[in-house]
């Protein structure tokens, strides 16, 4: 296909979507997407992406396309750089195919938390995506593209990739540039992708990873090679799964399609052994504290002064002038992680949030790199304790929101790689089983998620 | 009742970075405004800071320079407040891991003699923008090109005890700092900044009074006047049965007067916490070595040197290494041949006028040094040797050259010179026969008629025996 003709087709495909009322974009243009097309048809066609067109979450700073990050205060923002992401997607030949909708500055759990609306969940449109990278996973699953870029800061892209029956490639914390990436929690901030398929979604991965000099915090690592090693059977590997995970309560739909994923995997000759993670019930809280701290330094920006909203319509002055634009430019949520931040930052508390989640932080960590060095490969865990919750049945109970990440947070304070694949679905939601590696292991957590890709029918029912 | 008077600077001295701290944007001065930005100095979404290499090498040397200990793992660490020249919401600064600590250096106290002051730390961190009250009437302008510029922040212990001490504290940092290549410390400029922390308590005490912090002090004189205006009111408040607020002060040098500027009992929570866009910076203990190694040589151990190595007497060693572009210029000269001392005296008496005028040195040091060599040949006078010097700026002419064509060349022909002694001693013989009669000082009198009648040219020295011998 030319690119020309992908441009077309990519351009009626959002068309439907944004008709049908999915509400997973944010910006996009015929105009701009045959300006792409246009660009990658003077490329060589064996660039490794040519010719993909991939959607990418409104939170990555592009020069074509506005980045609002579903916030009203960054409302028609253009930026004058591109993210390193963007900028390396471009060059390996895939079009940028639009800016997805995502919870306002990607908090949140169900992309209900967008200053421009919620999106929905092409499986049952009553239910959420998942968050908050929900536009991005939602048009992957809809087939609108076959792969998109998300950002995780504690499991924004795992969590909806499982909602919405899709791969979800969280890689290790420094393997993808932040540069142009709008911060959130910048300790935790990973680039990550959404694919129709392991391959499509490891190959966009290799495009966009390798060392960026201007991230100080990106690790000075040649690129992921884009391709998954193959693996004939599973023979000598031995897969964990962490009791912690597999909780008394576990919906009995996810509980089934792990079975069977884990069945799956020892079919294949792989060794399962349970293994403990005893400090995963302090992962929910500590994510609490440590995120919103960062957020809240990184938010501080927002202030009507040089860019963004800017509002001043009584009183007079530089308070006058913070308090109304940030006031009206924030969403509930976002207000909400502000003050946490704050709080726990502040004289007198940060010893007994701050500094203390630092160190339960390192405990996280130790647990798993414990597991690693104690002969597991991999671990095997649900994503999400349940498949997609309905819109609006959490909206008002920010805690129980939260806790829908609880199997996916500890990974990212621990920095590590780890992904979503569809395993199943209960009741025609689809489930998501978690695999996650040592640090820089991405091939091997890759690989094996073919394995299971090739050997399950991710979209049969399991109950 | 005797009070004493306690004294901590916190000093903020820009450094000579080409870049700015976190950026690649320039670090310059007199820029149109807001013409040195980019998107990280701007703080817009998806910008990240990359530290400065140079910088960091800088603010090594500088703490080297002080005698801190630099630390192998230090932390950048986010200072937040809202201002409308902070673009971020946060200053990246240093708090509890700071680059360096424990510093020392020796001060010459008016009071006290030589003392030592103890340096707490020297921090890394990036300037804020500037906020212009005074461009647009009823509004405030901000110009961002200083805002990511390179600082170390140094701070003193509270040991010194006078405005004075202050000043001469002061004084020392800014040759520290300019000796090791660090910064050009202009308080002109805002390349070096003063915040001075200003207590009093009864003598005997140890505990330490309330303190106030004077800001806006844009030399180092007025640090001075500043801190001798604030301890006159402190001292008045205590003796007058009242308290110190803790409180910041703005010092206007035009009245030479300081008023509130804000209470700090509600003080600002910067809610620091440790950057989580830059690793730890990790500095190999090796390469501290080799800062510390190529560091040049401070003005103490240059002082002491001119003074063993040269002979020089303290007070001209410690006038040639006050600045190091001087001392240079000492040795230069010495190298090319001049005697130390006649170097030294040329520099101090002569030399050091244009230096401080112009920051420029008019004549090479070969020159000079060959200046020095006619002098001390005899083929010119001291006299004539100033007056030659004042001519070798502007010329390419060798200093005998120069000599030759102002016909200064002294003349110890002795033909020559008896004859001008002859018309000299004709021209007096009153003073003759006062002269044979025992008053035997005339013989100065002659001598300068002499000089007087070979217009300068007659080599004094020469003059004399010949004198003595017509005079019998």
């Amino acid at each position: 296909m030319i690119p020309h003709d992908i441009a077309r087709g990519t351009g009626s495909r959002l068309r439907d979507a944004e008709s049908q009322g999915l509400n997973a974009t944010l910006a996009w243009s015929q105009l701009q997407l045959d300006a792409e097309a246009a660009r990658v048809a003077e490329m060589q066609a064996t660039a490794p992406l040519y010719g993909m067109p991939v959607a990418v979450k409104d939170n990555m700073v592009t020069t074509d396309l506005p980045t609002t990050c579903g916030s009203r205060i960054l409302e028609g923002y253009l930026s004058p750089f591109e993210s390193t992401a963007t900028e390396r997607l471009r060059a390996a030949g895939a079009l940028i195919a639009c800016k997805t909708n995502l919870d306002e500055f990607a908090m949140g759990s169900s992309t209900e938390n967008s200053a421009f609306g919620r999106v929905k969940n092409p499986i049952d449109f009553d239910r959420v995506p998942g968050g908050s990278s929900g536009g991005s996973a939602a048009l992957v699953a809809a087939g609108v593209v076959p792969a998109a870029l998300g950002s995780e800061t504690g499991g924004s892209v795992r969590q909806p990739a499982s909602f919405c029956g899709v791969v979800g490639v969280k890689p290790t914390y420094g393997r993808v540039s932040r540069y142009g990436l709008v911060a959130f929690g910048s300790s935790l901030d990973c680039i990550s992708v959404f694919g129709r398929t392991v391959a499509d979604a490891a190959k966009v991965l290799g495009s966009i990873s390798g060392h960026d000099p201007r991230d100080a915090t990106s690790a000075p690592r040649a690129p992921l090679s884009g391709a998954v090693p193959h693996l004939d059977d599973l023979k000598g590997l031995r897969i964990g799964l962490p009791r912690e995970y597999f909780p008394a309560d576990l919906d009995a739909g996810v509980r089934a399609a792990l079975d069977r994923t884990a069945a799956t995997l020892q079919a294949h000759g792989a060794e399962l052994c349970e293994v403990s993670l005893p400090h995963t019930k302090y992962a929910v809280p500590t994510y609490y504290i440590i995120a919103p701290a960062e957020a809240a330094s990184n938010l501080a920006r927002y202030d009507g002064v040089r860019y963004g909203l800017r509002k001043l319509e009584h009183g007079e002055g530089v308070g006058a002038l913070y308090q109304q634009t940030r006031g009206a430019g924030f969403g509930p949520e976002v207000r909400r992680r502000i003050l946490i931040g704050t709080y726990v930052l502040s004289a007198g508390y940060y010893d007994a949030y701050y500094r203390k989640a630092q160190a339960v932080r390192a405990l996280l960590a130790a647990d798993f790199r414990n597991a690693f060095a104690g002969g597991v490969d991999l671990l095997l865990t649900p994503t999400t304790p349940s498949p997609a919750f309905k819109a609006g049945e959490k909206a008002d109970d920010p805690v129980a929101m939260y806790y829908s990440d609880i199997f996916v947070c500890g990974i990212s304070l621990a920095g590590l790689p780890a992904l979503s694949v569809p395993v199943g679905r209960s009741e025609g939601l689809p489930v998501g089983a978690q695999l996650i590696a040592p640090e820089f292991e991405e091939d091997r957590m890759l690989a094996v998620a073919q394995v299971l890709e090739r050997a399950l029918d991710g979209a049969a029912e399991v109950r | 009742m005797t009070w004493e008077c306690v004294i901590g600077l916190e000093v903020h001295v820009q450094l000579a970075t080409r870049t700015k701290m976190f950026c690649a944007q320039a670090n310059a001065f007199g820029h149109e405004p807001n013409s040195l930005i980019d998107p990280y100095t701007l703080g817009l979404p998806g910008a990240l800071p990359v530290p400065n290499a140079e910088a960091v090498k800088l603010g090594t040397r500088a703490a080297l320079a002080l005698g801190c200990k630099v630390h192998p793992v230090s932390i950048f660490a986010r200072k937040h407040y809202f201002y409308p020249d902070l673009p971020k919401g946060y200053q990246i600064s240093q708090f509890e891991e700071p680059l360096a600590t424990g510093g020392q250096v020796w001060i010459e106290s008016p009071e006290r003699g030589r003392i030592s002051i103890g340096v707490t730390r020297l921090h890394l961190e990036e300037d804020a923008g500037k906020s212009l009250h005074d461009r647009l009437p009823g509004r405030t302008a901000v110009d961002l090109n200083r805002a990511g510029v390179p600082l170390a922040e140094i701070v003193s212990e509270p040991d010194l005890r006078s405005p004075a001490e202050a000043r001469a504290y002061l004084t020392l940092l800014r040759q520290l700092l300019v000796y090791a290549g660090v910064s050009d410390c202009s308080m002109e400029k805002g390349t070096l900044r003063v915040d001075a922390n200003i207590s009093i308590r009864r003598l005997g005490e140890t505990k330490l009074g309330t303190k106030t912090e004077v800001k806006n002090l844009n030399s180092f004189a007025n640090v001075e006047k500043a801190l001798e205006v604030e301890l006159v009111r402190q001292v008045g408040v205590m003796e007058s049965g009242g308290t110190i607020r803790q409180v910041t002060l703005l010092f206007n040098a035009g009245t030479g007067t300081t008023r509130e500027m804000r209470s700090k009992e509600g003080s600002n929570d910067y809610r620091y916490f440790p950057d989580p866009d830059l690793p730890p910076l990790v500095l190999e203990p090796a390469w501290i070595e080799e800062q510390r190694a190529s560091l040049p040589e401070l003005p103490d151990a240059k002082r002491e040197r001119f003074t063993s190595q040269f002979g020089l007497p303290a007070y001209h060693a410690a006038t040639l290494c006050a600045e190091r572009p001087v001392a240079d210029y000492f040795e230069g000269t010495v190298e090319a041949g001049a005697e130390p001392k006649a170097a030294a005296d040329w520099i101090l008496e002569t030399v050091l006028t244009d230096y401080n005028e112009s920051g420029a040195f008019p004549v090479a040091p070969e020159r000079l040094a060959a200046l020095t060599a006619l002098v001390k040949d005899g083929t010119v006078s001291k006299q004539a040797a100033k007056q030659v010097y004042g001519e070798l700026a502007a010329t390419l002419e060798s200093p005998r050259g120069v000599a030759e064509r102002l016909g200064v060349v002294q003349v110890s022909d002795t033909g020559a010179l008896e004859g001008w002694v002859d018309e000299v001693l004709a021209a007096h013989t009153a003073e003759v026969a006062r002269y044979k009669g025992g008053d035997a000082k005339l013989i100065g009198f002659f001598v300068g008629q002499v000089m007087k009648k070979s217009k300068g040219k007659a080599d004094p020295k020469a003059v004399q025996p010949i004198l003595q011998a017509k005079l019998g």
